[in-house]
């Protein structure tokens, strides 16, 4: 719901009041004024915005993520600029140094882009397909979860829990993430799992 | 409570992704470096400005790295000296500069953390604009932003003679000068700089010079009533104001503020340039005419030839040009 | 938060102690601006150093890190003697006028009850005196010598502005302006309000530390009311959630817990969740707590959890300690007891303390998977980078599987911001090269190894093999598909139990946490976030940032749990009769026959305002003062030293560190003593960078590129180091190489006779990225957390510091 909701929407709904007053005096009745006009290329011209939100701290800034290509609409985007959504209540547009650059956090060099294996002993990463990487995975958890389960104490009490495997969860992966993780290591019995809140 | 609309802020409207029409172009130049007898437009502009409230920075560089990513500048990524500021200096690609100075108060024996975002103050008589010998290198818009077409500079450096606060810097790469162009391409689509809109605290603020003005003086009646007796605006006459304004907690004692200029002005010496050299400059240089020079007024890093650079370069150094352009610092 | 970050607009008083809200949120932090520019708000900061929140502020004192209990102990003496208390409120609102046993006490900086040898208390003396009723005895008058208002004076008379100042080395003057200006906020129409953050939980008394300033905001009246509160700033964008979901080892969703092995069954795990009211009439909300957890359970298992079967409890690990969290499992590690460790976008070999037994601990693991959209330390625990990370490559036999992640501009779901807004996102950018969705990892690891066990069989396989996984793609369950899932649905036709009259059908979104039911015909992942998507769609992705006479509720932007509710305990902004303690920051009123007003009410709509108490979640429906036996280190705080300090503890000396807090044998060997290491190191985050993130990118490395440690003028001069110099900073654990910010900034302070030196470490380098290779305070901090919840005592450590003229070598 809302998902859709114009630009032009959004900024009725933002009051940009002050925001009109000084642009009225520089020319435009209203910052769509800008708009109406077709004559100019701006940077960001013919991108198309998506809203998100900034993955830093737990202001949660509201951004625009200025793209070319929509992935909406199933084509392949490259992420061009980034700023502020003036519409966010908490931050109305504004952004600190990291959330200000974070383009560049998108496009870091040091991004991972493919599976790589480092094997015992080896001084280097090699790479591997995501099948047999997750294969590898699985068969370890596997054999170490069946020798080393838990199934009861020594008074006999159930307690099926597996504490040779642990997992540490993220702490900026969505809530949609998190229950999945949840799931998952909760139904296998670990229990040493944690995430960034503890420190 | 006061009205919160009160405060101008830039930030309450997002980009248009949609083609658009500038407001203002080149038919509201009103100065042109190394040019007289410019056309009078035939509008005024109405006057803008970025008004700079120290005493509501927090230091924390947003306006750095918003103003890195719309120039798609790339700084480089120096040492730690001891200080806070990164990069050290204003660069060729770092237009803006928090600058950061320890003052222990002698009345109060307070220290005050003094935090000054550094670069280029669009004065109303840009120095810069007087030195340069370079025609349509640099030019201003009747509502105040002085800009520079690295398309006709030349390189050699009189504008960070001719500034009062020296702030342009020469890229050792393209041998251009670059400064903060006031997001020149942003306003001309209604959006108001990169680094006014990512303000986190709104210290940095921007509109027509007139709603700031009153901004401003708003803001030094909080800071009187919280003791700041001596809290003013800074717009510099002796530039003739400037299109980048501070609000100053010590408006007494601008020169706390890491050696914010007390009493700006051109250099006589700069101010008594013209004629002789420029012409001179102008004929051995054979830049295009400035009409031709407009088209590419919002266009950025467009290559020279290099008989031009080595022209330049010699006729206004009178030196080889692979010594290296001259950088930084005073002159 | 108990409020919002919009929110803070509204108050009059800002504290910013614990934390650097101008530095690590500045964009929250603009709402400290707005209060000062439109309300004439005050803002005062106490920290060891003057940050840069500090350089704004109204006023600033410095602290002694890790000796804020005795700050704010000190503040609420002085306001309990000064009449500085917000009366009404004290007496309706909080526990004051309880009766606490009369085996309670406090001595040698002890409880009663202490067990040094189990390093634990008795607790049962931390309690309510119970009369025949069932209900604790009060004294309305607060003058019995028992109840808890005179117990809290009697506790807190020690702490005089000469004892603060000596423990504290803030000054007395300084500690007596800022009690003065918190005072001003007792009053019904003044309010305050705290921000906090990690400065206050790195420590290992750091819950005390918090509670220490929960209950100076009851006694001043500034919780539940616009502009008040207790604001935990939170680390990272979605720590929230992963808390709200439960993923930490004793935790199930919605702050549920995972049962110990003394809950061997069902009826014996709900016994001690009963939860009846301590005083007539009261909600206490978590008399619900089995429609949660069946409806949890339900949500996990589907059909395979029935009444028959206790709702599948049996397949719920039960814990033989009280969490098996991070430095547990370290713990572990360096004794082979752990073969696998998966690191899901968490960097530990930089977040977790004594990096070098990090290191030991990861060299022991058979595999370590890592999952991120980075090249992490973590990831290259193994790989020798000389002086910064000097590890003996060939003899490290751990797997290393790096699993490329997309990022925040890539996916789609929810966040759930400090003020617990759920907000939804979009993707706009292609993941680069082979990067994937962290659903879709997960899915293709449980599908692999739920196949193997129906191939295979093996160690009890049923709650694999039973775990709902009914989603339209099972490969990649849908951020949709999950979200529904954790708001929950009706399994059967609802109808109302009262009236007949139908509420839900079989298979309908739930619109709140009040439908959900015990008997299995509910389920909900996360029963807190009822409401997030009902079958109106989903309520996190609402835009609508209207906010009617500019309250910053914000009530139709997306979702904020619980139920919608923008500040918790919002029925104390109103006074007995209802009616607000300050008519100009109306949030909630009584209109005589329900609550109404700016915000959801938290409480029964319909509940009068002189039967039912505001803090609902509470047996009493009252707030604590005294928290009776639920914090491990007792029901008021008390002044504890960090485990390394240059002080013994004042009350106790032979008292080291928190008494109860968790120490490793081998770690206890690993403390420092404040003859080799003289200066009291703290560590935290400058505003340049994101943790250990932004040093990936080239921008953020500009801004702020190496790594650096400040001290004073005066330490500099004492050990000969210049600005700009090289230094080497060693503690117990380890060494690091920093170059030296020498600054006014930070000033030695004097304690209990001595003059003490702080070093501040910031923590965003590693040796990855674009940054230059640095350390991070890890390398120093002791293995060691708080006693309740086990975060690292970052904050208050010892070291020594000298020049370094050369450059670090292995």
């Amino acid at each position: 719901m809302n998902i859709d909701l114009s630009r032009r929407g959004f900024l009725r709904l933002a009051g940009a009041g002050v925001a009109a007053t000084s642009l009225g005096a520089m020319g435009f009745g209203e910052a769509e004024a800008a708009e109406a006009a077709q004559v100019r290329t701006f940077r960001l011209a013919t991108t198309t915005e998506t809203r998100n939100t900034c993955p830093y701290c737990s202001v949660a800034c509201g951004i625009i993520m200025y793209s070319k290509g929509d992935v909406k609409a199933g084509e392949t985007a490259e992420l061009l600029h980034i700023e502020g959504d003036a519409d966010h209540p908490t931050n109305r547009g504004t952004l600190c140094p990291k959330g200000a650059a974070l383009k560049d956090f998108v496009h870091a060099p040091t991004r991972l882009t493919h599976p790589r294996i480092r094997k015992p002993g080896s001084d280097r990463f090699e790479e591997i397909t995501w099948d047999e990487a997750l294969d590898r995975i699985a068969r370890a958890m596997k054999d170490d979860r069946d020798a080393n389960f838990i199934a009861s104490n020594e008074a006999g009490v159930p307690v099926n829990r597996w504490t040779t495997t642990g997992f540490l969860a993220a702490s900026a992966s969505t809530n949609e993430t998190a229950w999945l993780t949840y799931k998952t290591v909760r139904s296998m019995g670990i229990v040493g799992f944690d995430n960034q809140a503890r420190v | 409570m006061k009205d919160i609309a009160t405060a101008p802020t830039t930030a309450a409207s997002n980009p248009p992704v949609q083609p658009t029409e500038a407001y203002y172009n080149a038919g509201d130049i009103v100065r042109i470096s190394a040019t007289r007898n410019v056309p009078a437009p035939e509008r005024q502009l109405t006057k803008l400005a970025k008004l700079i409230d120290v005493s509501k920075c927090i230091g924390c560089k947003a306006c750095q790295s918003a103003c890195i990513e719309w120039n798609q500048t790339h700084p480089d990524v120096e040492e730690n000296v001891g200080v806070y500021e990164n990069p050290h200096d204003l660069t060729p690609n770092m237009f803006t500069l928090m600058r950061f100075s320890e003052w222990v108060n002698p009345e109060t024996d307070d220290l005050e953390w003094l935090i000054r975002k550094d670069g280029c103050m669009h004065c109303e008589d840009p120095g810069c604009l007087t030195a340069c010998p370079a025609p349509g290198a640099i030019v201003q818009y009747s509502n105040g932003i002085v800009d520079f077409v690295q398309e006709n500079c030349i390189g050699c450096g009189y504008c960070l003679t001719g500034c009062p606060f020296n702030i342009p810097r020469i890229s050792q790469v393209d041998h251009k000068s670059y400064k903060c162009t006031l997001c020149s391409d942003r306003i001309a689509v209604g959006q108001g700089p990169a680094c006014a809109k990512a303000c986190p605290t709104q210290a940095i603020v921007f509109g027509t010079k007139d709603d700031m003005k009153a901004h401003a003086a708003e803001r030094i009646e909080d800071l009187k009533s919280r003791g700041y007796e001596n809290a003013g605006l800074y717009d510099p006459a002796g530039v003739g104001g400037t299109h980048v304004m501070y609000v100053l907690h010590h408006a007494d004692k601008p020169q706390i503020y890491n050696d914010l200029e007390e009493d700006p002005r051109i250099s006589p010496i700069v101010e008594g340039w013209k004629g002789v050299t420029k012409t001179a400059g102008l004929a051995v240089i054979g830049l295009a005419a400035i009409g031709a020079t407009l088209h590419g007024l919002f266009a950025r890093g467009n290559e020279v030839e290099e008989h031009d650079e080595q022209a330049a370069d010699t006729l206004v150094k009178g030196r080889d040009p692979d010594d290296g352009p001259h950088h930084g610092g005073q002159v | 938060m108990t409020n919002a970050w919009t929110d803070i607009k509204n108050t009059d008083l800002v504290i910013v102690m614990g934390g650097n809200a101008a530095e690590a949120h500045p964009c929250g932090f603009k709402w400290v601006t707005e209060a000062k520019a439109h309300r004439g708000a005050k803002l005062i900061v106490v920290d060891p150093r003057y940050t840069r929140t500090a350089s704004v502020a109204d006023y600033y004192a410095p602290i002694r890190p890790g000796s804020d209990i005795a700050f704010l102990m000190g503040a609420i003496r002085w306001c309990m003697e000064n009449d500085k208390v917000h009366w009404d409120y004290v007496r309706a609102f909080t526990n004051a006028s309880f009766l606490v046993r009369e085996d309670f006490g406090w001595s040698d900086g002890l409880f009663t009850g202490y067990d040094e040898e189990k390093r634990d208390f008795d607790k049962s003396s931390w309690d309510y005196q119970i009369g025949e009723d069932g209900f604790a005895l009060r004294d309305p008058t607060l003058e019995d010598p028992r109840c808890v208002w005179q117990m809290l004076k009697k506790h807190v008379d020690v702490y005089t502005p000469d004892f603060v100042e000596n423990i504290t080395g803030t000054p007395r003057d300084k500690f007596l302006t800022v009690c003065q200006m918190i005072g001003e906020t007792s009053a019904p129409d003044r309010t305050m309000t705290s921000m906090y953050a990690l400065g206050w939980t790195q420590h290992s008394k750091g819950a005390q530390n918090i509670r220490g300033m929960a209950m100076l905001q009851l006694i001043l009246g500034n919780i539940g009311v616009r502009g008040g509160g207790m604001n935990a700033l939170r680390g990272h964008s979605n720590i929230q959630g992963l808390t709200d979901i439960g993923l930490m080892s004793n935790l199930i969703p919605g702050y549920l817990n995972i049962p110990t092995e003394k809950e061997p069954d069902w009826e014996t795990y709900l016994s001690t969740r009963s939860f009846k009211p301590l005083q007539p009439g009261q909600t206490s909300y978590w008399q619900n707590y089995p429609k949660f957890m069946v409806s949890f359970l339900k949500a996990m298992w589907g059909d395979a959890a029935t009444a028959e079967n206790d709702w599948a409890y049996e397949y719920l690990p039960k814990l033989d300690v009280p969490a098996y969290d991070i430095l547990r499992m370290f713990e572990l590690m360096n004794h082979d007891r752990v073969n696998l460790y998966f690191c899901q976008g968490f960097n530990p070999m930089l977040s977790i303390p004594n990096r070098e037994k990090v290191t030991r601990g990861l060299s022991r693991l058979k595999m370590l998977v890592v999952m991120d959209p980075l090249s992490t330390e973590t990831s290259h625990f193994w790989q020798n980078h000389g002086a910064h990370n000097d590890v003996d490559t060939a003899s490290i036999q751990t797997e290393v599987l790096e699993l490329p992640t997309t990022c925040f501009a890539e996916d789609e779901g929810a966040l759930v911001n400090s003020g617990r807004w759920l907000q939804w996102h979009w993707p706009g950018a292609t993941p680069p090269g082979e990067a994937k969705y962290d659903t879709w990892i997960m899915a293709q690891i449980f599908l692999r190894v739920r196949e193997l066990y129906r191939q295979e069989g093996g160690a009890f396989p049923d709650p694999i093999l039973n775990l709902t996984w009914n989603y339209a793609d099972p490969e990649e369950p849908s951020p949709a598909e999950l979200a529904r899932e954790m708001n929950g649905r009706a399994l059967a036709d609802l109808t109302d139990p009262a009236t007949g009259a139908p509420v839900l059908q079989a298979g309908q979104q739930v619109s709140s946490f009040g439908q959900l039911r015990d008997d299995g015909t509910t389920m909900a992942g996360c029963w807190i976030y009822a409401g997030s998507w009902t079958e109106d769609g989903n309520m996190m992705a609402r835009r609508d940032n209207s906010d009617p006479d500019d309250t910053g509720m914000f009530l139709n932007w997306a979702f904020a749990w619980p139920a919608n509710r923008r500040i918790l305990y919002n029925r104390a902004s109103a006074d007995l009769q209802g009616k607000p303690w300050d008519p100009s920051r109306k949030l909630i009123e009584w209109n005589g026959e329900r609550w109404v007003g700016y915000d959801i009410p938290d409480i029964a709509p319909t509940a009068p305002p002189d039967v039912v108490g505001p803090f609902i979640m509470n047996q009493e429906g009252v707030s604590r003062l005294f928290s009776r036996g639920m914090m491990r280190d007792g029901p008021f705080p008390t002044h504890m030293e960090p485990f390394e300090s240059p002080m013994a503890n004042v009350f106790n000396p032979r008292m080291r560190g928190n008494p109860v807090a968790r120490m490793f044998e081998s770690d206890a060997g690993r403390l420092g003593s404040s003859d080799e290491f003289p200066f009291v190191a703290t560590s935290y985050r400058l505003t340049e960078h994101f943790h250990y993130w932004t040093k990936h990118n080239p921008v953020n490395a500009a801004l702020q590129p190496e790594f650096f440690v400040e001290i004073s003028e005066e330490l500099a001069a004492e050990r000969g180091i210049a600005k700009g110099g090289r230094v080497r900073v060693w503690s117990k654990r380890g060494q690091v190489w920093a170059k030296a910010v020498v600054t006014k900034r930070i000033r030695p302070m004097t304690c209990d006779g001595k003059i003490v030196h702080v070093v501040g470490i910031p923590l965003h380098w590693g040796f990855m990225g674009a940054a230059k290779k640095g350390w991070g305070p890890n390398s120093l901090t002791p293995f060691v957390g708080d006693a309740n919840v086990d975060t690292p005592e970052f904050k208050a450590f010892l070291v020594n510091i000298e020049p370094a003229a050369e450059e670090p070598v292995a």
